[in-house]
């Protein structure tokens, strides 16, 4: 089965459907955690801590942080080899242009392949700045996210670096979600409203949410 | 009408191609699209020119051999096939570019004239039944719900054109494909073969070197026979349902 799976195009697409929803989950509750920065230093830390300490004692000290980390690197894995695999695929499916252009699909529909390689690098970019501190601005202080994030949002590389791929992020799910439900064949004539509507909603709320960040440092109300 | 038409010309499958112009002068516009290119071809042959080469048949919108891209579009600007479009849809003055299906699956023969054949094996893969033919049976013999029924005629309306192809900017044929499997998997005499069809058909599609769906709908706003794209959801849910079947056996 996993073979039929990966060798179809409709089944790399299940693929992709279906680690893309994931990582969308983990975005939903990655946005609401961010938002413990605008109740101070004191809480968003105990927050990053406590990510650490879920599960325990059961789980042991960061466990369940490094499933989680694995879960997500297979997810992107996934999600971005069954795509550069469909995509090549569909522009060898069509080798020649129409003389006569016109602009195709609506501007996040474009946009999936570029932005999703924006995403993919932000990805790179977020982990090295603020997990790791390795291109962090200023000193990066382990243990002291709040402090880390308001560095880094202190910076104009770093507030547009973010936002570009946070609105990059808002087309991709807009897409995304509701092109997942087809291809999961959960979508139909009479929930089609009902879909786009849920991925509009989370494609905004979660850009709103994220960007909200960087928007509450520069403003000063996180600082 | 006066029009200027920028046509697609290509000598054969090995040759370069490109769009060549002519002028044509008094087109009626209760012409069709077809007969305005018959008037263009009888100026070429009277003067020695080679004439330009489209598929056309029944010229009644049905049998799904007219293959345009008009302007940019799959059979032109208005939801019909090619030969169902008149020349009232044009101004006098206007330019039309005129170009051939373009799909790594769909070579061209010449000029506008595509194979494809590709098609007709993605159908040789599963898209028919195995019942017993002959006489036409009685009708009430097989019940069929209402609603299937419907689900059913609508996807059968696919004249199998190739529009959803020469308009998906992946060079995808799931709506195609999606429209011949929902047809006949809705319906008990499609029944027997309900896993085998989707699974070989799909299959085909693959084989054939037509892209994958990025869900953009172009097919579905070109289709001349308002196939919805909602048809490839339908299909996707039948692959996984055939998949789930084929992993437990």
């Amino acid at each position: 089965m996993t073979r039929t799976m990966w060798d179809s195009s409709v089944g790399k697409k299940t693929v992709m459907a279906v680690s893309g929803l994931i990582m969308l989950l983990y975005l939903a509750v990655h946005m609401f955690g961010n938002l413990k920065i605008f109740f101070g230093a004191g809480d968003f830390n105990h927050y990053a801590h406590w990510l650490r300490t879920i599960g325990e004692p059961f789980m042991h000290y960061e466990w369940t942080l490094w499933v989680i980390r694995v879960v997500l690197v297979l997810a992107v894995v996934a999600h971005a080899t069954s795509a550069y695999q469909l995509s090549r695929r569909d522009i060898k499916a069509r080798p020649s242009k129409y003389v006569h252009a016109r602009p195709r699909a609506s501007y996040a529909t474009r946009t999936m392949r570029w932005g999703g390689i924006i995403l993919g690098l932000f990805i790179v970019w977020h982990i090295l700045d603020l997990t790791t501190g390795t291109v962090h601005s200023g000193g990066f202080q382990p243990g002291h996210p709040y402090q880390n994030v308001v560095d880094t949002f202190s910076t104009w590389y770093g507030n547009v670096i973010y936002i570009v791929a946070m609105l990059a992020l808002g087309l991709h799910i807009q897409h995304g979600f509701w092109s997942a439900a087809q291809t999961l064949g959960v979508g139909s004539r009479t929930r089609d409203r009902v879909l786009k509507i849920i991925a509009n909603a989370l494609a905004v709320i979660l850009t709103a949410g994220f960007i909200a960040v960087p928007v509450g440092v520069m403003t000063g109300l996180v600082a | 009408m006066k029009l200027t038409l920028r046509v697609w010309r290509q000598k054969n499958a090995d040759a370069e191609g490109a769009m060549s112009t002519y002028e044509v002068d008094g087109i009626s516009s209760d012409m069709s699209f077809l007969e305005m290119l018959d008037t263009l071809n009888e100026e070429l042959i009277l003067k020695g020119e080679d004439p330009v080469a489209f598929d056309h048949d029944c010229r009644e919108g049905i049998c799904g051999a007219c293959s345009l891209v008009i302007n940019g579009d799959a059979h032109g600007p208005e939801r019909t096939t090619t030969c169902q479009l008149h020349m009232r849809a044009f101004k006098d003055g206007d330019t039309i570019d005129i170009e051939p299906w373009r799909a790594a699956a769909f070579p061209v023969v010449k000029d506008l004239v595509v194979d494809r054949s590709a098609f007709d094996r993605i159908i040789q893969a599963g898209g028919y039944v195995t019942a017993p033919t002959g006489a036409a049976p009685e009708a009430h013999s097989t019940p069929v719900p209402k609603a299937d029924a419907d689900f059913a005629f609508e996807h059968a309306e696919c004249i199998g054109c190739g529009a959803c192809v020469a308009a998906c900017p992946n060079g995808a044929a799931m709506l195609f494909t999606s429209a011949k499997i929902n047809h006949l998997n809705v319906l008990p005499q499609g029944a027997p073969e309900r896993e085998s069809r989707v699974l070989d058909m799909v299959a085909q599609m693959d084989e054939e070197g037509f892209g994958g769906c990025t869900l953009t709908g172009e097919c579905a706003t070109a289709c001349p026979k308002g196939i919805p794209l909602m048809s490839i959801t339908g299909m996707n849910k039948e692959w996984l349902r055939a998949t789930r079947k084929a992993g437990k056996r």
